[in-house]
């Protein structure tokens, strides 16, 4: 294989479901260059990176990469170790919590590099990208130009032969992004071996790279160096080369779009006015003085990085925010309390498509047209008009989510133009869609605005778009750095085109710290001897605690920097063992008696006594009639009632054996049956005392005894078994829902990436995310013990070592079970809600929390005895009330042990290292 | 078209408010029906809704029960006598299990391992002694951290023994037979079936945990989806959005627990539900709108789905075990019944349904509980409204 070509991919094809994500796609990557793979959203270029950075399992073909078979786990492990990948989305496999040092060091730490190499390498890196004032600061609030260099700082930390970006510089403003080509460009200065591969949408910047696969629809439809490719097309941009290279049928629909002049207004109201306009978060200031007027019919551009204040700007125009300050109007009319009317006048579409997934494309146009009050003679035309206009006919009883961007934004504006309102205001409306669809999309808001006189207020990261607005406004960190027509911009700042006026502008801000212009990777080299500059690096150790380390430190340091979980964790399980300690209790008291004594003589009253002394009951007024009592016990008013019939005085002397009828209540079957134990245990009771009364001291010596030992819990309470057993639910509950977050939390924001990345084992990882869990988890062990001596009284009888070692070893068993399940969901309420109900029926039900396991049966007994619960209870409820130690409990503990080990084994099987 | 006034709305007084109430009605109406096409796109929570109210019920009725059933009982016979095996076969299913007969050495390793929750020891010369008319004693070893049977057992088995004693003696000795006749009718639940209780409590649980998942999760999705923002640029008020999921999903709930209550409680498992179902379902209604009012309360607490299973357990579990369903409300502290009644829902439900499905009471009886539930529903919505404001426009 030669060593000019870095990836070599064969019959590749890729597909989810039904769609067809690769088709077919043969491409040999040259190594030593600046690679970029073009086109717009959802053509597979995202697809085609994973696989080329072996984070996605190959479904067909072949791909070669740095001369390794990516199809071999063993070979992609040791190609893996020399590859970088960088997932698409700002900072997406960043942890936002960490700060920058932290978030590089980790980095480190999963390559092997000792703490001296680190720390020299982040100094060069930060230097380098200009990271350097900030490395204390957290990722999150970073801007998204400097999350992106924290994410190449990361990407870059283990010297790659490979680094593969996948649309690094998305969301990105232009300064970012100009300082962020130029820092690559310095790093292959200094290390001209190393490959780069890059995905972007953006063709402007695609113009710089020396080699070009542009895609389109899963197949790769030109190959070159960029002067090739315009060439091949006869154009002289990519973004009208790419245009021109696409199929005929598509092509066929694209028209250019042309911007008509706007006609003469001269109405003295604009349609938007911003005076002063400000929005504080705490004491972060979004938007800071803000003032802007627009014209009736203008189409007016908002550009500047993600994160700078457009989108909260437009919310107040919108009225869904509050300004802290300042003052908004519409026509005149102000934003604050304009209320349901100005709605009326207001077209919004929001960043992230945001109609209803769930709804088809005609019933979200229906419920937007109800919801305005269209009336109702007109809503049927209305709709056909807009699915006509708007090209949606063919989809118009589709699910909106199974459409491509361009059709769902198209839908959007539909949506937002339904009610006819004056105003536009749209949010990155053209973000992901490709160039054709843009372009129709440009066209009919260039109608809406020339032919209809709708004022238009978008935002945009498009340079070519922002070309045609009336005028712009660049906005950066909150501020509104110039407003103006495009062509007046770039002539003020005495610039060729608007997008070197906006960098001249950023640049005079200083919003960020520009780089160095030194080659990075010599300092890094010269800096950090270890393996950088050796052509092949040592293949990494299959089992490294150096990297299990990493993963432990950093999710403890996650966990502590999050407040949700953190109370949730050591709160919660304190909050249910006293709610559970006071509220389950099955000591029944207080029961209300009542008295039905129809014969009222000295013998009923006696009978009587005996029940009301009785420390169980509580007495209520007597009953005196039978319908009484039938209202009493409807009403719950009463839970027995006593009947004593007539005569019955004069019976019990006749030795006529009289017969008394004791009513209780059996709407709660449990307290039921225990107040008739109670009532025969009173009857015993007072048949003794009445023969003993008849018959004389004598007949004592007769009766036969029957003595009640209760054995480890003499008073009998119910919390002397209820607190070891809610121990028992909290133990398992708890941390498995924890751990359970934990795996899954790292696939919905992205950073699981840096699992399929890098050379990490599964088991590195389980058990790395697992141990900051068992330790969270004894903590809150400690806290109920405590809790439970303090508040409840109840104490450690027997072995204290015993009842740690059982606890440790049921903890791991939990987080385990916890990580099993979050192995194969995919979203945290998911992992959440399948943890507590799978979890919680066992625990709560067959496991000795309410009936004992010796009383369980068939698959009850089988199902209690397959999970941990029914082992731990044992080993608690001994320990506390029993006064047991290891030698009676090491059975249980073996069991506790296997399960953990069952646990960890099952999860490894289950997670993949590679997305399908 | 670009006319800035909207034609046909002039703001006249007088007539604005019914017909602000007319607009109102209706855009709830919409939106309701916009939260039913949702709820039925979702599969995964549908099936939920199933098992929730079938599989779900029926496991717990017929599986947990806390009723003493299957007692593990030992047997130390040193006796070995008519009397003695007798006692043994008295101990007869489905009240306990076979009984074991075991050695006096195997009683304490046998107790501490949890084999047995009774060990009945009778002595030597047993039968003997008693047909002497001599002083003898039986010893029944109780494992008092057995809650839920050690009460109950004991009663079982003392009376078992009590009667074969008296038997025994009964031929010799007449005038040791009791002097009264004691007897013990339990109302509404006769033979105080387990599965009558925990089938009804568990439509409740099921009630409680599906409305305030549903109505949470469908706020939260809007919020994460970003088309809460969407509506609310729309001539629509937060209030109608609330009202709009808590009916809707309320509808769902209500619609499952009733079917649940007829096939599931009444046909498949046999339990007699004596009284009005449609007082239940009133009822049943005013909770759900209670429980919903709570999900969309807990919906503007947590910001992502996952934050907001992590509130929503404990918050579920409490409710549910501190309600009544679980174990008798006069068996908790004073000060903690106060405080559930006060803040919680669920147990003026489950008065509510106790009194009307076992006792058979009308609405004169339990006007009470309907009016608590309803006030602490109005008090959940109105703290959920100020919360969504504040969280749907900024702090």
């Amino acid at each position: 294989m030669s060593e000019t070509v870095v990836a070599r991919l064969t019959g590749m094809s890729h597909r989810y479901g039904a769609t067809v994500a690769l088709d077919a796609v043969d491409l040999a990557v040259p190594a030593g260059r600046m690679v970029g793979v073009i086109g717009p959203d959802g053509v597979g270029k995202s697809t085609l990176l994973g696989l080329v950075a072996g984070v996605r399992r190959l479904q067909q073909g072949e791909v070669q990469v740095l001369g390794g078979d990516m199809a071999d786990a063993e070979q992609r492990r040791t190609r893996c170790a020399r590859i970088a990948y960088m997932p698409q989305g700002l900072g997406r496999n960043l942890y936002p919590t960490l700060s920058v040092f932290e978030n590089i060091d980790f980095f480190g730490r999963l390559f092997g590099q000792g703490a001296a190499e680190r720390r020299a390498r982040i100094d060069v890196l930060a230097r380098a990208t200009g990271l350097d004032p900030f490395l204390a600061r957290p990722a999150g609030k970073l801007s998204g130009g400097m999350k992106q260099k924290l994410g190449l700082c990361c990407a870059l930390m283990h010297d790659p032969d490979l680094l593969v970006l996948d649309e690094p510089t998305t969301g990105v403003d232009p300064l970012s992004r100009r300082q962020f080509w130029d820092l690559i460009g310095s790093i292959r200065a200094g290390r001209p071996q190393m490959s780069v591969i890059v995905a972007t949408a953006y063709m402007e910047e695609a113009e710089r790279f020396d080699w070009l696969a542009a895609m389109d629809d899963g197949r790769v439809i030109a190959r070159g160096t960029p002067a090739e490719v315009l060439a091949q097309a006869g154009r002289a941009s990519l973004e009208a080369a790419f245009i021109a290279l696409l199929p005929e049928a598509k092509r066929a629909r694209h028209q250019p779009v042309t911007v008509r002049p706007r006609p003469d207004t001269d109405d003295a109201t604009p349609a938007i006015v911003a005076e002063g306009l400000t929005r504080r978060f705490g004491s972060f200031v979004a938007v800071d003085h803000v003032s802007f007027r627009i014209g009736r019919g203008e189409i007016f551009g908002f550009l500047g990085s993600n994160g700078c204040g457009k989108t909260t700007t437009m919310k107040m125009l919108t009225g869904l925010l509050p300004a802290s300050d300042g003052r908004a109007a519409l026509f005149g009319m102000p934003v604050e309390g304009g209320g349901i009317e100005l709605r009326r006048n207001v077209g919004y579409m929001s960043q992230a498509f945001s109609l209803y997934g769930e709804l088809t494309v005609r019933q979200n146009l229906d419920l937007h047209a109800r919801l305005y009050h269209l009336p109702a003679d007109e809503i049927g035309s209305r709709i056909a008009e807009l699915l006509a206009r708007y090209d949606l006919a063919d989809v118009a009883d589709a699910h909106p989510d199974s459409l491509p961007l361009g059709i769902k934004q198209r839908l959007q504006l539909a949506v937002a133009v339904l009610h006819r309102p004056a105003i536009l205001i749209l949010d990155e409306p053209t973000s992901g869609v490709d160039p054709i669809a843009r372009d129709a999309f440009w066209r009919t808001l260039i109608d809406l605005s020339r032919d209809e006189g709708v004022t238009i207020f978008l935002s945009t990261h498009f340079m070519n778009e922002a070309e045609r607005c009336d005028r712009v406004s660049l906005m950066h960190a909150g501020k509104v750095l110039a407003v103006g027509a495009p062509a007046a911009l770039a002539r003020e700042r005495g610039t060729a085109s608007l997008e070197d006026a906006f960098v001249s502008w950023l640049a005079e801000a200083g919003g960020e710290p520009a780089p160095k212009a030194a080659p990075v990777a010599s300092e890094a080299e010269t800096a950090a001897p270890a393996p950088s500059s050796a052509p092949a690096p040592a293949a990494p150790r299959r089992f490294d605690p150096g990297r299990l380390w990493a993963y432990a430190r950093r999710e403890a340091m996650e966990l502590l920097r999050d407040p949700i979980r953190l109370v949730f964790a050591f709160l919660g399980p304190l909050v249910l063992l006293l709610a559970f300690g006071y509220g389950i209790s099955f000591d029944v008291e207080n029961l209300r008696f009542a008295a039905f004594d129809q014969d009222r003589t000295p013998e009923s009253r006696a009978l009587l006594e005996s029940f009301s002394g009785s420390r169980y009951f509580s007495e209520a007024p007597p009953v005196t009639t039978a319908t009484e009592m039938e209202d009493r016990f409807r009403r719950g008013d009463v839970t027995l009632v006593v009947e004593i019939p007539p005569g019955f005085g004069r019976a019990l002397q006749e030795s006529r054996r009289p017969e008394i009828a004791v009513w209780i209540d059996g709407a709660m079957p449990f307290r039921g049956e225990t107040t008739r134990s109670y009532v025969a245990g009173l009857a015993q009771s007072y048949i003794r005392d009445r023969t003993l009364e008849r018959l004389g001291p004598n007949a004592a010596a007769a009766t036969v005894e029957i003595e009640t030992r209760f054995r480890y819990n003499q008073a009998f309470k119910s919390v002397v078994a209820m607190v070891p057993s809610i121990i028992v639910l909290m133990l398992i509950l708890i941390p498995a829902i924890m751990s359970a977050v934990a795996v899954v939390r790292e696939k919905e924001t992205g950073s699981i990436a840096n699992f399929q990345a890098t050379p990490t084992s599964a088991v590195e990882f389980l058990v790395g995310k697992q141990l900051p869990y068992v330790a969270v988890a004894m903590a809150s062990f400690a806290a109920l013990a405590l809790v439970s001596a303090l508040v409840f009284g109840v104490t450690v009888h027997g072995s204290a070592a015993t009842l740690t070692l059982g606890t440790l070893l049921y903890v791991f068993a939990t987080t385990g079970f916890g990580q099993l399940v979050s192995s194969f969901t995919r979203t945290q309420v998911a992992a959440v809600f399948a943890t507590a109900i799978i979890a919680v029926v066992p625990a709560v039900n067959f496991s000795g929390l309410l009936v004992p396991v010796a009383s369980l049966s068939g698959g009850a007994r089988v199902l209690g005895l397959g999970f941990p619960a029914a082992w731990y209870q044992p080993v608690s409820v001994g320990t506390f009330a029993k006064g047991l130690g290891l030698a009676d409990l090491w059975p249980n503990l073996m069991v506790l042990a296997a399960f953990a080990l069952l646990y960890l084994a099952a999860a490894r099987l289950v997670l993949r290292k590679q997305e399908s | 078209m670009a006319d800035p006034a909207p034609a046909d709305d002039p703001p006249l007084r007088g007539s604005t408010s019914l017909r602000g109430l007319r607009v109102r009605l209706a855009n709830l109406a919409r939106l309701t029906i916009k939260e039913l096409r949702s709820i039925r796109a979702d599969p995964v929570m549908l099936l939920l809704v199933v098992y929730a109210f079938t599989i779900n019920i029926y496991t717990v009725a017929t599986g947990a029960s806390i009723e003493a059933t299957n007692l593990a009982v030992a047997i130390v016979d040193e006796d070995r006598s008519p009397l003695s095996r007798r006692i043994a076969d008295g101990l007869t299913p489905p009240l306990f299990r076979p009984a074991t007969v075991i050695g006096a050495a195997e009683i304490d390793p046998a107790m501490d391992a949890g084999r047995f929750v009774f060990v009945i020891e009778i002595p030597p010369r047993f039968e003997a002694d008693v047909r002497a008319g001599r002083r003898t004693a039986v010893q029944i070893d109780v494992d008092a951290t057995a809650i839920t049977q050690a009460g109950n057992g004991t009663a079982y088995i003392r009376t078992i023994v009590a009667d074969q004693i008296a038997e025994t003696k009964a031929g010799r000795e007449d005038g040791a037979a009791a002097p009264i006749d004691v007897v013990v009718r339990a109302r509404s639940n006769p033979n105080l079936k387990s599965s009558w209780f925990t089938s009804v409590m568990q439509v409740i649980n099921s009630i409680t945990m599906l409305t305030v998942i549903l109505t949470g999760a469908a706020l939260i999705r809007e919020r994460e989806q970003g088309t809460v923002e969407h509506l609310l640029v729309m001539p629509v008020v937060p209030s109608e959005i609330m009202l709009s999921k808590i009916l809707a999903n309320g509808f769902v709930t209500l619609a499952a627990a009733g079917l649940s209550l007829v096939v599931v409680v009444g046909w498949w498992l046999g339990v007699p539900l004596g009284g009005s179902l449609a007082l239940f379902l009133a009822g049943a209604a005013v909770y759900v709108f209670t429980s919903g009012a709570l999900g969309i309360l807990l919906g503007t607490v947590a910001n992502t789905m996952g934050q907001y299973g992590l509130l929503a357990i404990p918050v579920l579990l409490v409710t549910q075990l501190l309600s009544g369903s679980a174990t008798p409300l006069e068996s908790m502290p004073a000060w903690l019944r106060i405080v559930m009644m006060t803040v919680s829902p669920t147990p003026h439900f489950v008065l509510f349904a106790q009194g009307v499905l076992y006792r058979g009471a009308g609405l004169g009886v339990v006007w009470p509980s309907l009016l608590a539930m309803a006030a602490i529903g109005a008090v959940y919505l109105g703290v959920a409204l100020r919360r969504f404001r504040r969280v749907v426009f900024g702090g």
